[in-house]
């Protein structure tokens, strides 16, 4: 029996090299600073990236350290804390949305609602605290794969139903909305996870600026989108409302 | 907001035990601007507690003009003024000079005990009971008054020549916007004037043989008025060329004005506000309920010259300052919200109970010699089962209070209305709804104290023709449904009351 696993080792002499200076590094570098053929360093740093332990700028595809690093030793946020800090704005986007509100984290590959705040016509509804929605179709999954790398990996990795005629399942098509995503800092979700419902969200990050999740309004197509695009009235407040949540959270101004 | 608000507004000031807040409302009852300063607290010696009415007027001052600002408001704008204050908070000033004669001394300060005791004579604390709805203990005004009087030199002689004027903090905010030294009213509404001790409650006068007996010279009190009519207008002072002429229409104690703004203006409902400790209201309607199970008749609100509307209030001492303790003294969590975290990593409380009886049990016990304790441990309970229980304990108490009203009353808990910052507790929220077996209600403005004392102030000015105005302002944010199974319920019920007993004569007399 091998004294130590080679691959492990290799994996630790990478992350030691991205953590080494400031600089990305392409694969060619990394693999010829370890000594090792261009597949096998691309299968450990594949891996990595999978693990949220390295990250690949998507612009030149050399790759730096992932923020599942930065979250191993620290302390991550709690759910509960991060509802009690959100507890005020959402209510507040409720009311000038008159529209559901949810906000959303990471879990076990999909998105665990843990606050909800009810759509304010008086209409009976049931709180929704707990349950499980979709990475690839709703605008609080996008969200999180657009800006938390293990989302990213999760979300890869997992069955992607479909739920209506507008859920995008082929991968790259969904690496374009994550794109766009990342680009105008809010994801939608226009009939893709239910027939006649449309969501926008938008992340909430910490003070490490790590998204910690997503917050967003759900509403019938009919009030919340016109022309088939979401309102942008309501865009702006969803994202107000990820600013004013980040802010309480420690995040530094946008 | 993306959104805008356009006037006019209604200003909510807010004078709390630890800061002054002022809340500018839409005709929605939505937040339109918030200011707020904390005051310093002093602590002359161990449970006395002291606030300086100056600082708090000035500061009173500088919020309202602060939250102005940020909501870009103009007088035109504002179309009266509303107060809500911290209950039973008593002080003294000169009328001539407007200057308070001494610090005011706060609701928790115990310095009136052996006063209370002394007074309570044979028939002990339930002495006024009967005319007043309050046992004879150190937090209510009336005695405070008459220990100022006697132990600070030369304020009776200045008090019996009517140089004198006593107010809860708001008839000092009320005096000072409307004019202080030049003309200042001098009022109070029932539901302040109801926690002096010295008012009757059937006809809400002041009680003067009461006040006789109590060494407090008629001529300090202020004028018992409603909590919703014009009191006056804003005259002079820095505020004076802000808002001049704008009514300040509305004063009420900050639980009833929570009971307010929940928009409980029906027999039956109830709000409780949970913070450090919890407070729970049930309006009885113009029924006034004398209490056998412990708990404080109170005036709920009266508007303009309705009938006066009574509430039963239960108080618990310690529901969010157990999970304080939690953090802070046994290290179990790092923040408050973390509790629940810890206490949903198990299915169950393990057979573990906490009953908090910190300082004695309360409403319904009221037994001083009760003292703390988690009883039911065995080797397998855990510091999440511990956690659990400490939630359950907060979700107990309330079903005792809640027990004691309906069997005051009569009446069945319809809902349970909730606010406060424990309101952000999801598993205690849901475990509430379980053992209560009623629904659990948030509402969305979590503001409630404010917007009462808004609401009231609109209304006094007809900026909301009635309260039913008021209640299609109110919406729902979340609500817990019951769900626990009778059998488990009643069981958990029975360990927790056999818990209960456990903490009662552990302190020997």
């Amino acid at each position: 029996m091998a004294k130590h696993i080679q691959s492990l080792e290799r994996a630790a002499a990478m992350l030691r090299l991205l953590a080494g200076g400031e600089r990305r590094l392409g694969l060619s570098d990394i693999a010829s600073s370890l000594g090792l053929a261009k597949a096998t360093a691309h299968g450990i740093l594949r891996t990595l990236q999978h693990e949220g332990f390295v990250e690949q700028d998507p612009g030149s595809g050399r790759y730096q350290l992932g923020a599942e690093l930065l979250r191993l030793g620290t302390t991550y946020l709690d759910v509960h804390e991060l509802r009690a800090r959100a507890l005020v704005w959402t209510d507040d986007l409720a009311r000038s949305s008159g529209e559901a509100v949810y906000l959303g984290v990471l879990h076990q590959h999909g998105v665990l609602i843990v606050h909800h705040v009810f759509r304010p016509d008086d209409s009976r509804q049931v709180l929704e605290v707990g349950a499980m929605q979709p990475l690839h179709s709703t605008a609080l999954g996008k969200v999180l794969a657009a800006t938390d790398p293990v989302a990213h990996a999760e979300l890869v990795d997992a069955k992607r139903e479909p739920f209506t005629a507008r859920t995008v399942t082929e991968l790259d098509e969904i690496e374009r909305a994550l794109d766009l995503t990342r680009a105008q800092g809010y994801a939608t979700d226009n009939e893709e996870t239910f027939e006649g419902v449309a969501a926008v969200a938008a992340p909430i990050y910490d003070r490490r600026r790590l998204a910690v999740g997503s917050v967003g309004i759900t509403g019938a197509v009919e009030r919340v989108c016109r022309d088939g695009e979401l309102r942008p009235e309501l865009v702006a407040a969803v994202r107000d409302t990820a600013r004013s949540v980040s802010r309480d959270l420690g995040a530094k101004p946008f | 907001m993306t959104d805008t608000h356009t006037g006019p507004f209604i200003a909510a000031i807010d004078q709390g035990t630890t800061s002054s807040r002022c809340i500018i409302f839409d005709r929605d009852g939505r937040i339109v601007a918030v200011d707020q300063k904390e005051h310093e607290q002093i602590f002359p010696k161990p449970g006395w507690v002291e606030h300086d009415a100056a600082e708090i007027w000035k500061n009173v001052q500088d919020v309202v003009s602060g939250a102005m600002v940020k909501a870009g408001a103009s007088r035109e704008d504002i179309l009266s003024i509303g107060i809500t204050n911290q209950r039973e908070t008593t002080m003294l000033w000169d009328k001539h000079t407007g200057k308070p004669v001494h610090n005011a001394i706060v609701w928790q300060d115990t310095r009136t005990d052996v006063l209370c005791k002394k007074l309570g004579g044979d028939v002990g604390q339930d002495r006024w009971r009967r005319e007043t709805g309050l046992p004879l203990a150190a937090y209510f005004a009336g005695p405070k008054i008459a220990w100022l009087l006697d132990n600070v030199a030369g304020l009776r002689e200045r008090a019996e020549a009517g140089d004198l004027l006593f107010g809860t903090m708001d008839s000092w905010v009320i005096w000072n916007l409307t004019g202080g030294v030049n003309g200042g009213v001098h009022v109070t509404d029932v539901t302040n004037a109801s926690r002096t001790l010295l008012m009757n409650l059937d006809d809400l006068k002041w009680n003067e043989e009461i006040a006789a007996e109590m060494g407090v010279p008629m001529q300090v009190l202020p004028e018992i008025r409603s909590s919703s009519e014009v009191y006056g207008t804003v005259t002079g002072g820095p505020l004076g060329g802000l808002l001049a002429g704008v009514p300040v229409a509305s004063a009420l104690g900050d639980q009833q004005a929570a009971l307010f703004g929940q928009t409980c203006f029906s027999t039956g409902e109830a709000k409780s506000t949970y913070g450090t400790g919890t407070f729970m209201l049930m309006n009885t309607g113009e029924k006034l309920i004398h209490s056998e199970s412990g708990l404080i008749t109170t005036v709920g609100y009266r508007i303009g010259d309705q009938d006066p509307v009574y509430a039963l209030e239960g108080s618990i001492a310690v529901t969010g300052a157990l999970v304080q303790w939690m953090r802070d003294q046994m290290g179990l969590i790092k923040t408050a919200a973390e509790i629940e975290t810890l206490a949903m990593s198990v299915e169950d409380n393990g057979g573990a109970y906490f009953v908090p009886a910190f300082s004695g049990l309360f409403a319904p016990y009221w037994r001083s010699d009760a003292r703390g304790v988690i009883a039911g441990l065995t080797r397998y309970v855990t510091k999440a089962h511990i956690a659990r229980a400490v939630l359950e304990a907060t979700a107990w108490q309330t079903r005792e209070i809640s027990d004691a009203m309906i069997k005051d009353s009569g009446v069945e808990l319809v809902a349970l209305k909730v606010d406060g910052g424990m309101t952000s507790n999801n598993l205690l929220m849901q475990f509430l709804a379980d053992v209560l077996d009623a629904p659990v209600v948030r509402p969305m403005v979590a503001e409630t104290t404010c917007l009462g004392a808004a609401y009231a102030a609109g209304l006094a000015v007809g900026f909301w023709d009635s309260v039913e105005d008021l209640r299609v302002n109110w919406r729902r944010a979340a609500e817990w449904t019951p769900g626990m199974d009778a059998e488990v319920r009643d069981r958990e019920y029975k360990n927790w009351l056999k818990a209960v007993e456990r903490t009662m004569g552990w302190i020997d007399d």
